[in-house]
């Protein structure tokens, strides 16, 4: 279990390196950084000037060596537009994203599981119907139109909730179960053919024999067998989350880092867009390791592997 | 593109051998199996109208989607106009008509749809098949390059990428297409896994034959029809992705039609004309919805263990 969890970290450890690379080379895709940071009035002596300044006539190996010694100390520089270190900007917005991210998870949770198991102990029933279309629909409605349909009843009709910012418990409803649907969807789909395949297993025909109650053959027996995909997938699950928090977060002027990598992509701030990509993405990395622990755990066939 | 289902269909779901000739009935079989699914058929419909649509849209479009008419902007939904035209959804901020603006943004979104899986479909392909086929180190590379591409946050990585290219119709297709590679390589490889190790493998590689050879006589011809499930579904996650783009202004620029686009301009009419937003979102959640429910049929018939 040792040299697996070992192994895991070790891989971990080589995809954050790879992620730099690519976050580095977003600056380079044109392949003239100098001009992609100037605003476009600059003259031709500024740019060349920038570029000596900034270091970009020097080979690429060199440039992204640099990067790197700044990157594992959290240097992504100085934010153009707020003149700010770019990490602490994007660092500063993170709570705001894990807030919204796992209120969403939090709502996903709560619905699916419950929802995919009675669809799945009732299979055929109209709550099933009913369970299955709204997974269906659920996992085929764009986040953006969803939240733009939030706000048009509840804000702007009902005038029940607040459409934009954050503050109390108000203002993360809607974007919660905005950024929370599709989840909700997958993982009630999962949960249903999870506990499908459990429920016809032969310990479960055993533990009926042998006079075990329903309750206890559903949520004891059933669901601990059926919850190892589940943990899987909320590892999955939370990149989808970050990632639509770049929507949801532009619709609800939630301020996180969302919402702030839209801005910057708009105003060039390039420095801004890199910090946020690169913390996001290790942020996925780390999670799916810290999940892969638990699952060694939950799993023991895995420590084997 | 229209060759592909047909091959692929003659393929067994259950192959014991891929050098047989493929038999016309066994697709006919299939194909009758899949119709027989009524949520697949409703699915299939769908898609079909909205390929409709989008090819015969100067046909079946009651207006040109670009004629602005500055006195009959923000019109109610089954609004007539001074010379008795209908315009069933209304008209928007400029006072073009929405039902015109969806039937023509169909377009944007199937045709990146296409592209985009063809692209992202034949890369993962390549990168599956090699990485299951050679295995070891290889394998190893390109399945941490998979981690990698996976880390990433879709949306922020693609706008990122075209906030620097430039949004276009090329840099958009370009973008989702080389970006989404993974599901399909991670399933060939799978495939490739159990076929590779298959005797009709084994024997043709000790018969002599070179790798490139079993690899597109052998060993293809069995990934065909899992990646063709991957592909179809996945067509419903790049359209929603383009219309994400479009939304946040990194799209195919205005006045071309979009979804997304048409979203972004109905946000800001929200408290006034709610019509606005609302009918190109229906048409992309019908759409996806439509492809989704072809897609889980099209799995459920042809290939039922597939995990996606």
């Amino acid at each position: 279990m040792k040299s697996y969890l070992l192994r895991r970290l070790w891989q971990s450890v080589l995809v954050i390196f790879g992620v730099s690379v690519v976050v580095f080379l977003i600056l380079h895709l044109t392949g003239d950084p100098a001009a992609l940071l100037l605003p476009p009035d600059a003259t031709a002596e500024d740019i060349a000037k920038f570029r000596h300044d900034m270091g970009f006539d020097d080979p690429v190996a060199v440039q992204y060596l640099r990067f790197l010694k700044g990157a594992v100390r959290g240097d992504f520089g100085q934010s153009i537009r707020h003149g700010e270190p770019a990490m602490g900007l994007v660092a500063e917005r993170l709570p705001a994203t894990f807030e919204l991210a796992g209120a969403g998870l939090l709502i996903a949770l709560a619905l699916a599981i419950p929802a995919g198991i009675v669809s799945a102990v009732r299979r055929n029933t109209p709550v099933d119907y009913i369970s299955t279309v709204v997974a269906l629909l659920g996992q085929a409605m764009p986040t953006f139109w969803l939240g733009i349909m939030l706000i048009l009843v509840f804000s702007v009709r009902l005038n029940w909730l607040p459409s934009s910012g954050r503050g109390d418990l108000e203002h993360l409803i809607l974007p919660a179960i905005t950024l929370g649907l599709f989840t909700t969807a997958r993982i009630t789909r999962l949960t249903r053919s999870g506990m499908l395949e459990v429920l016809g297993q032969d310990y479960i025909r055993t533990a009926r024999a042998k006079g075990v109650g329903e309750q206890p053959v559903v949520w004891k027996h059933a669901l601990k067998n059926a919850s190892i995909p589940i943990v899987t997938i909320v590892g999955i699950e939370l990149g989808t989350l970050l990632g639509g928090s770049v929507i949801t977060e532009t619709i609800f002027a939630w301020p996180g880092v969302g919402r702030l990598s839209v801005q910057a992509i708009f105003n060039r701030d390039y420095p801004v867009v890199q910090s946020a990509v690169f913390l996001l993405a290790s942020t996925f990395v780390i999670v799916n390791f810290l999940v892969d622990v638990v699952y060694t755990y939950l799993d023991p066939r895995i420590r084997f592997r | 593109m229209a060759r592909v289902p047909t091959r692929t269909l003659a393929v067994p779901p259950v192959s014991v051998t891929a050098s047989s000739p493929p038999r016309p009935r066994e697709w006919v079989t299939l194909l009758y199996r899949l119709a027989r699914r009524r949520t697949a058929l409703f699915g299939a419909a769908v898609v079909l109208v909205v390929i409709l649509a989008a090819v015969f849209a100067p046909l079946v479009s009651p207006f040109d989607p670009l004629e602005q008419d500055i006195g009959q902007r923000l019109k109610d939904p089954g609004w007539q106009d001074e010379q008795g035209r209908l315009h069933p959804l209304g008209t928007d901020h400029l006072g073009r008509d929405i039902l015109a603006r969806i039937i023509f943004g169909s377009r944007i979104a199937l045709v990146v749809g296409l592209a985009a899986v063809l692209i992202s479909g034949l890369l993962g392909m390549a990168i599956g098949l090699v990485a299951g086929y050679f295995g070891g180190r290889v394998d190893d590379f390109l399945m941490r390059l998979a981690d990698i591409q996976l880390a990433f946050p879709f949306i922020l990585l693609a706008i990122a990428v075209i906030g620097v290219l430039g949004p276009s119709l090329r840099n958009i297709i370009i973008v989702i297409g080389v970006s989404s590679w993974v599901v399909y390589a991670r399933v060939v490889r799978g495939e490739v896994l159990s076929i590779r190790e298959r005797e009709y493998v084994q024997a043709a590689i000790a018969l002599g034959s070179q790798h490139g050879r079993v690899l597109w006589q052998h060993v293809l011809p069995n990934t065909l029809t899992p990646w063709l499930v991957v592909a179809t579904l996945d067509m419903a996650r790049v359209i929603v992705i383009e219309s994400a783009l479009s939304f946040l202004g990194l799209g195919v620029q205005p006045p071309t039609p979009t979804w997304g686009g048409m979203l972004a301009d109905g946000r800001v009419y929200l408290s006034t004309a709610w019509w606005l937003a609302t009918f190109p979102g229906l048409a992309i959640l019908v759409t996806v919805l439509g492809i989704n429910l072809f897609g889980d049929g099209l799995r459920d018939t042809l290939d039922p263990r597939l995990k996606v």
